[in-house]
């Protein structure tokens, strides 16, 4: 369990270091960057690298947002098993529902509770 | 009287009667305090958004300035200022409340010094009695509009500047009949844009230091005179690589002065140990530390004469994502201090 | 443009770039790297947080971990200090999910004064609507490519 915390950690904070060379030596714009990630991590989840990932580092890859093309992949190759290529579309926000569904609604109450702070 | 190429001569003295400066927490925080008419403690300043705040920063300037004047509003002829917000509404909605003809400006960051040289021109001209001019920014409306959302976690890099929250507006008026020591404008010269291919608008000091060059070095040119005429030479918002790389152009144009003469309002305005990377900016920066603290300097004897360099960055968010370089504008005025008649 | 024109733009560009503050870029690194990891160690609390009090496994807690950090970036953007991360750790409070969930916060907290219809509504996706875009996309892609591709190989 503590060596799971460990890579966490160390992987997790290593993607990040990259999207930090990505903002200030490649100058790119934080969303340049996520974009490049998210679909860094679908492909990697397209060709099956991206689930030992998950097992080697833990959070270290379900945190960074690289782990969202990962999910939307999942869930349309899950679907697409069970019902063909229409799967592709229907199955996608099935596994990620929760990090986007989360930032809309905790958005919306944000927004009605709190007021920016400059 | 035009002189040189893009220049006036203001042979008539319009003098800067008196002023109004409002600012934010962040200037009540910084380097000059004391030189603020009146300091808000917050962002919101009891109003419903920042844009409606923006408009109050100059609404109470105004009021200042008028005050202090001891000036009604419907002795005043015209009103010509700016801010950065998109179509300059506070400052049109600021026009509103004080119901006088208006004449709104848009020059980025270098609004101040585009009006005064305007309203000095008008003045001496005969074109009116009173004047009122001046330029306004807010940090937090400024960012939402140009960058990103206030409370979003974006990094800005040590080149980026801090729009200053804030509003100085001038009463400007005939030298005839006035006893006693003003400052009033000597002369204007009036910039041309100037676009040496920059694009990052985290870097705008940079941006901005060849049109302040160019317009520094128009004026000279114009005028006849030299750096040794002047006490102070003081631009807008270059901050501190836009002040660092104008003054190594200046060098190299043959243009020499002391850099302790060379000073910047953006440097000015915050203390060092304020986050404000490389300086503040925004249209209200050059005015409110003008119309504040330099006055205030004149007046006890510090500077005699000196040379406002207004600095602009003329981009826009859409300009920006559409990879377009950002062009760039410098007004400067001549303003000495003493009897006016 | 002329020559002589571009000619003088690089040579200013260049005396600029002498003066330009350069960015601390090891340092930014090592930020980015102790606070990316300290989000990524608080999800993995939270991941085994759910897989023994509540009946997730290692596989399916994944979904409740993200919706929990973007609750908590919720309350660091609210409070008005996810801006003072960011600033001082740039990727490392972008790249986790908790980015994702602030960028959209951030927006909708803004936009309220525009009312939350077209303001709130119509803006919230400013910042995070790319990531969206090319996730989804991407995704779109990648499973149709591999989809199409089992079915060659397989029958």
């Amino acid at each position: 369990m503590l060596a799971m915390f460990f890579w966490a950690f160390v992987v997790g904070g290593l993607i990040c270091v990259i999207g930090q060379l990505l903002f200030d030596v490649a100058k790119l714009t934080p969303a340049h960057t996520l974009s490049l990630f998210v679909v860094i991590g679908a492909i990697l989840d397209g060709v099956g690298l991206y689930e030992p990932f998950i097992d080697f580092a833990g959070a270290g890859a379900t945190i960074p947002i690289t782990s969202f093309g990962n999910s939307l992949v999942h869930g349309a190759l899950q679907e697409a098993e069970q019902h063909g290529l229409i799967g592709v579309l229907t199955g996608m926000f099935e596994v990620t529902s929760s990090g986007i569904s989360a930032a809309i609604v905790f958005g919306f109450i944000g927004a009605l509770l709190f007021k920016p702070k400059g | 009287m035009l002189i040189g190429k893009q220049s006036w001569a203001f042979q008539n003295k319009p003098v800067i009667l008196e002023t109004g400066v409002t600012g934010g927490p962040f200037e009540s925080n910084g380097a000059l305090p004391e030189d603020f008419d009146l300091l808000y403690d917050d962002l919101w300043m009891e109003q419903e958004s920042y844009e409606k705040a923006h408009r109050l920063l100059m609404e109470k300037a105004v009021e200042i300035a008028l005050q202090k004047g001891n000036v009604q509003k419907e002795d005043i002829q015209f009103f010509l200022a700016g801010d950065l917000t998109n179509q300059i509404t506070p400052t049109s909605f600021a026009a509103r409340t004080n119901a006088i003809p208006y004449f709104g400006l848009y020059g980025a960051c270098s609004t101040s010094m585009e009006g005064l040289a305007l309203a000095s021109f008008i003045v001496n001209y005969g074109g009116a009695h009173y004047l009122l001019t001046g330029a306004s920014s807010h940090n937090a409306a400024a960012e939402r509009q140009f960058l990103y959302p206030t409370e979003y976690g974006g990094q800005k890099p040590p080149t980026a500047q801090w729009t200053i929250t804030g509003a100085g507006v001038a009463l400007v008026t005939r030298s005839e009949g006035l006893t006693g020591q003003f400052p009033y404008a000597v002369s204007a010269t009036i910039g041309k844009v100037i676009d040496m291919g920059l694009k990052d608008p985290f870097n705008m000091g940079g941006a901005m230091a060849p049109a302040a060059v160019d317009t520094i070095l128009a004026h000279f040119e114009d005028t006849g005179l030299t750096p040794d005429d002047y006490d102070l030479i003081v631009t807008g918002d270059l901050g501190e690589v836009g002040r660092e790389t104008a003054y190594d152009l200046l060098q190299q144009r043959g243009c020499q002065m002391d850099k302790e003469k060379f000073q910047d309002c953006g440097l000015l305005i915050f203390k060092p140990d304020q986050p404000v990377l490389a300086g503040g900016s925004g249209a209200g920066c050059s005015a409110v530390v003008l119309y504040g603290h330099l006055l205030n300097e004149m007046k006890k004897g510090t500077y005699q004469k000196i040379l406002v360099v207004a600095t602009g960055a003329l981009l826009s968010p859409l300009s920006v994502q559409q990879k377009e370089s950002i062009p760039c504008i410098a007004h400067a005025v001549a303003i000495e201090y003493g009897t006016v008649c | 443009m002329s020559k002589d024109q571009t000619a003088k733009q690089e040579a200013y560009q260049k005396l600029q770039s002498k003066h330009e503050l350069k960015r601390p870029v090891l340092k930014n690194c090592v930020k980015a790297f102790l606070v990316g990891g300290m989000f990524c160690l608080i999800g993995q609390a939270i991941t085994y947080f759910y897989i023994y009090f509540f009946d997730f496994t290692e596989q399916t807690a994944g979904n409740p971990t993200v919706a929990t950090m973007v609750f908590l970036s919720l309350l660091l953007t609210g409070f008005g200090v996810y801006d003072h991360i960011g600033q001082f750790a740039g990727a490392g409070s972008a790249v986790p999910v908790t980015g994702f969930g602030n960028a959209v916060i951030s927006a909708a907290i803004e936009h309220r004064t525009e009312g939350f219809v077209l303001g709130v509504g119509g803006n919230m996706f400013k910042l995070a609507g790319s990531v969206i875009l090319f996730g989804v996309f991407s995704a779109f892609v990648v499973a149709l490519i591999k989809t199409i591709y089992l079915k060659i190989v397989g029958g």
